[in-house]
């Protein structure tokens, strides 16, 4: 059996959903992500307490005509991607959730530009 | 905002060039004391062009580029200004300043021209060279011009207010100090024809935030500027307007 791996939105980041698209700003030099349909949809998940299998399975591979080993080997490096931007957090134990709110202030910034 | 200098010949140079915007100076009047030290700052490069620095610390902003160093106690609602005797190191402390105010407020300052017509206020925005002057100078006598350059937008009930500024670009015209509430942001390009074209919200919000004034490196006033233009697309019409440079223009406006 695979570890487990968990995912928890970043409180350095602030999103939107506008039209069809989910907008996140970080903090963390002021950038501006566009999130596609599947980063969405981790983005959406990331309650720190689901682990990524079950939210492959139930959200990923219910939307998208996709294996699930496919899937989730897709999601983990989606997920990991997200994280060294600053979006989510990756842990293999549940995050809990005072510690998703416990996170230092974001560095400083310069104006927005935009990152897809 | 009350600016205190002792110095006459400065202080002349403020009267003419924020005319239009000036109060009284009551002390009640003003949200915001700003004391003025004629002297350049000690730093080691003192040019206009050098990065602009906006900071947190516990009880105040720290407002630095190489022309000039401000700091800004908002609970106190007094602040202190080092420069050299210009108008352009004046200008972008007092803009700095108001991109914190209003971020707080839900507003923001943007990369504009701004006019009204039959009571509404209509905002163009783009980057320089987009057209912003150009739109300004083709405007008709029925047009009050706000500013040729940022536009100064304040959350007001479900909308938003575009106030007239004093901060001018190539027109080098003053807007008029006036308000009315926002009807429509254009985002502008330049093309062989004259047509609007609706937007994607998302596409909206991206251009919106790319032309908003913003300086300060701190988490929560990144956010606050992001939650004032994800609102301010969703209760406000946002089109790309594309044009030739010609007065005919503005008979698709209003």
């Amino acid at each position: 059996m695979g570890r487990k791996l968990y995912i928890a939105r970043s409180p350095r980041i602030a999103a939107r959903k506008l039209g069809e698209e989910m907008l996140v700003m970080s903090g963390h030099g002021s950038t501006l992500f566009t999130l596609n349909p599947t980063a969405t949809i981790l983005w959406q998940a990331a309650d720190g307490a689901t682990p990524l299998d079950e939210i492959v399975e139930h959200r990923i591979c219910g939307e998208f005509e996709v294996q699930p080993e496919e899937a989730l080997r897709d999601a983990e490096a989606l997920a990991e991607d997200l994280a060294k931007h600053g979006i989510l957090r990756i842990s293999e134990e549940p995050i809990a959730e005072h510690t998703r709110s416990q996170q230092p202030a974001a560095a400083p910034g310069k104006p927005m530009p935009e990152t897809r | 905002m009350r600016l205190n200098t002792s110095d006459a010949e400065f202080l002349d140079m403020l009267e003419k060039r924020y005319a239009g915007f000036l109060g009284a100076g009551t002390s009640s009047e003003a949200e915001f004391d700003f004391d003025i030290d004629l002297r350049p700052p000690a730093s080691s490069h003192s040019s206009a062009a050098a990065d602009v620095s906006v900071t947190h610390g516990s009880d105040r902003w720290l407002l630095q580029r190489g022309d000039f160093r401000a700091e800004w106690e908002p609970e106190l609602r007094r602040g202190n200004i080092r420069q050299s005797a210009n108008p352009y190191s004046i200008d972008a402390v007092l803009r700095i300043v108001h991109t914190l105010v209003l971020a707080r407020q839900g507003g923001f300052l943007l990369h504009s021209a701004s006019a009204i017509r039959s009571g509404k206020a209509f905002l163009f925005a783009g980057v320089s060279g987009a057209g912003k002057t150009t739109i300004s100078r083709l405007a008709p006598p029925d047009i009050t011009l706000l500013t040729d350059e940022i536009s100064y937008v304040r959350k007001r009930d479900e909308g938003y207010m575009a106030y007239g500024t004093p901060f001018t670009g190539e027109l080098a015209k003053l807007g008029e100090n006036t308000s009315a509430p926002v009807a429509a942001l254009y985002l502008l390009a330049q093309g062989p024809e004259n047509r609007i074209d609706p937007m994607a919200a998302s596409d909206a919000g991206r251009e919106l935030l790319a032309n908003m004034l913003f300086f300060a490196a701190d988490q929560e006033m990144v956010h606050r500027a992001f939650e004032a233009a994800c609102d301010f697309v969703h209760r406000v019409p946002v089109h790309r307007l594309t044009f030739v440079p010609d007065a005919r223009v503005w008979e698709m406006i209003g």
